[in-house]
């Protein structure tokens, strides 16, 4: 398994637009991938999992990838947050 | 058949089948199944059918209203393939033999509670996503037809109870002839997009959903305000005749499209247009527009989920001002708040929001995004004839204070290298009475004054334009309004300064002779409106106007100016 933590710095947190790009990104591989929020741990291929997060500014999230390909998913999802301008 | 009443709110004829664009009867029943593996296969056919119309509605939302503004239905397709929303509606089947719609809005409605209990607005606003997708589903499954004006395609008069402004850019005009609601005015949002769509409307007819039955004929009478539902042969005649000759009318109009706009003893005025989007210029073009004289930037901020990029906006300028040439551009800036929401800035909800939190109060206070704003209009604004205006100005400060935010971001954008023109001029709207009152001050300071009339009366008449029950006090032709109107006119003109009007009663043929006596220098309208105006304008001496002003701004009530001018200028 792999994680990472990361800190939303968007002004509406995780918002509807960029949630699609990552569950559309997270869907395209094998492993499983999870978002972890106050104590709650969504699969990151869900939108509703993720939206009902409800992730705001400032918020740490911590994401894990399991599977044959978790190495390249963590750092695809990584990448997905950087461009969008979410997080670091 | 029938009559109905309604306010004309874009002018012109459109005959057509009548389109109910409205939520239709989602109730159902519960019901025990014999079978969960049919009801499981029932619900997957409406998903599946749910997911082709989105896939399509994406697509149309990306010609008419570009890239980012389609994605929102990604995000509605993702719904409906979600595991998290899909897997717990077959398991309520399964576990519960009951029937789909039951199953369908158990889940959907815990979604909804949980995103309406979130902190941020922005979440909370979500619910209303799942409920869109959900409803469409819904209608699939009781075989229902569900409504979507981005997916007509025969030529239909949308019926409805008020339209949406993003119901409004789905409109597609091939299809779409015209439109009645039951709410709004002249001036609610529905109406100025019928407007600038040119498509005829009728609004604030109160009943016209209830009347008029799905595919019934429907005329729509954009120049007198009525609707004809089912026509007799003979009504559906005489509408014919009465379209030919708009049509014919609009052909005499044209030939005054490249005309310059001269009152019959020889005195220029300026008609320019009110626009939305840099769609619109070539609509301004096409009615022969000198100019714009409203650009309305609202629309780059709304029906999306985040604040447009200083890139975005750029464009969007430089495209207008390259269209005009050397023709005047009048951008206002940011006119946010008061009935116009932007659900990501999440401002809390006010009593009171015509008398709020707007324009350039908002922007004064976050000038992090006014700043963007005044930067892509400088940059832009060596692309062609470019004017600022602030909007909502209420005193010297305020303009003192938006002119030195322009001025910093001037200047810094020198130091970064960009070019810009050094001769833009900076204005404002004149729709406070504070503002009207304070004229001759605020003209020592500000090149130009547009008054906003819409507000303007509003304000001066302590009468929301939005509530029907005290619309009778919406009075454009009142002394007092004319007495403001002239009162900020002399005060430009004093300090060698132009006014101009970007109002609704800038384009009305009342209005119109009284403006010209009274000195206005630019009127500024719906484009279909210019060349009307300049047809009305050729046939009116202003000396003569002039001679008639004291009059007026003496008399005693809006009837009685009314009357005098129908009386002096034939109407």
């Amino acid at each position: 398994m792999v994680e990472r933590t990361i800190t939303i710095t968007d002004d509406t947190g995780i918002h509807a637009r960029p949630a699609t790009v990552l569950v559309n990104r997270a869907g395209g591989f094998e492993s499983d991938i999870n978002v972890e929020y106050k104590d709650k741990t969504v699969n990151l291929k869900s939108i509703m999992g993720i939206m009902s997060l409800g992730i705001p500014k400032d918020a740490q999230i911590r994401i894990t990838a399991v599977g044959s390909d978790e190495e390249d998913a963590i750092q695809a999802i990584v990448d997905v947050i950087k461009n969008e301008g979410l997080g670091e | 058949m029938g009559n109905i009443n309604g306010i004309a709110a874009s002018s012109g004829i459109a005959i057509a089948k009548a389109y109910h664009l409205a939520v239709p009867n989602l109730s159902f029943e519960k019901r025990t199944i014999e079978s969960s593996e049919e009801e499981i296969n029932r619900l997957i056919e409406a998903l599946e059918t749910s997911k082709k119309e989105l896939e399509q509605i994406k697509e149309n939302a990306k010609k008419t209203l570009g890239d980012e503004h389609a994605e929102i239905f990604s995000a509605h397709l993702l719904v409906l393939s979600d595991p998290e929303m899909i897997n717990p509606i077959k398991d309520t089947i399964e576990t519960e033999m009951v029937n789909a719609e039951v199953a369908l809005d158990q889940t959907a409605n815990m979604f909804i509670d949980m995103f309406k209990n979130m902190d941020n607005a922005y979440m909370r606003e979500r619910a209303a996503d799942i409920q869109d997708v959900t409803k469409r589903v819904m209608a699939h499954l009781l075989q229902v037809s569900f409504p979507d004006p981005a997916l007509i395609d025969e030529e239909v008069i949308i019926v409805a109870e008020d339209l949406t402004p993003s119901d409004t850019a789905q409109l597609n005009k091939q299809f779409v002839k015209g439109f009645t609601t039951n709410i709004g005015g002249r001036t609610s949002h529905s109406a100025i997009m019928a407007r600038s769509l040119e498509i005829p409307a009728v609004v604030g007819t109160k009943t016209i959903t209830d009347q008029a039955n799905k595919n019934d004929l429907v005329i729509v009478d954009g120049i007198d305000g009525k609707v004809i539902i089912s026509p007799t042969e003979k009504e559906l005649q005489s509408y014919q005749e009465k379209q030919g000759q708009f049509e014919k009318q609009k052909r005499e109009w044209a030939k005054l499209k490249n005309e310059p706009t001269k009152s019959a003893d020889g005195v220029n005025v300026e008609l320019v247009a009110n626009i939305g989007t840099p769609e619109d210029v070539s609509g301004v073009i096409s009615n022969g527009g000198e100019g714009v004289g409203l650009y309305r930037t609202e629309f780059l901020y709304m029906g999306k989920s985040q604040l447009p990029t200083e890139e975005e906006q750029f464009n969007a300028y430089k495209s207008v001002l390259e269209q005009l040439g050397e023709k005047p551009v009048v951008v206002r800036t940011l006119d946010i708040g008061g009935d116009k929401e932007l659900d990501y800035l999440d401002l809390p909800k006010e009593l009171n929001p015509f008398l709020g939190f707007r324009a350039i109060r908002l922007c004064l206070e976050r000038d992090d995004i006014f700043r963007v704003q005044l930067r892509a209009l400088l940059r832009a604004s060596v692309h062609g004839n470019l004017k600022i205006m602030f909007p909502m100005i209420a005193t010297l400060e305020e303009f003192r204070q938006a002119k030195a935010i322009l001025m910093e971001e001037k200047d810094r954008l020198i130091s970064e290298g960009h070019s810009m023109s050094d001769s833009i001029e900076i204005g404002i709207m004149v729709e406070i009475p504070s503002t009207a009152v304070a004229a001759p001050q605020f003209a020592k300071e500000v090149d130009f004054f547009s008054i906003g009339t819409n507000d303007l009366i509003q304000y001066t008449m302590a009468a929301d334009r939005m509530n029907e029950r005290v619309s009778y006090l919406y009075q454009p032709y009142h002394p007092a309004i004319l007495n403001l109107v002239h009162h900020v006119i002399e005060a430009a003109h004093a300090e060698g300064k132009w006014a101009g009007m970007c109002g609704e009663m800038a384009g009305d043929s009342i209005a119109i002779p009284i403006l010209l006596g009274l000195g206005l220098d630019e009127f500024s309208m719906s484009a279909t409106s210019i060349l009307p105006a300049r047809t009305q304008i050729r046939d009116l001496s202003k000396a003569e106007l002039v001679g008639y002003k004291d009059k007026l701004l003496s008399m005693s009530t809006a009837d009685e100016v009314e009357q005098f001018i129908r009386e002096k200028t034939n109407q």
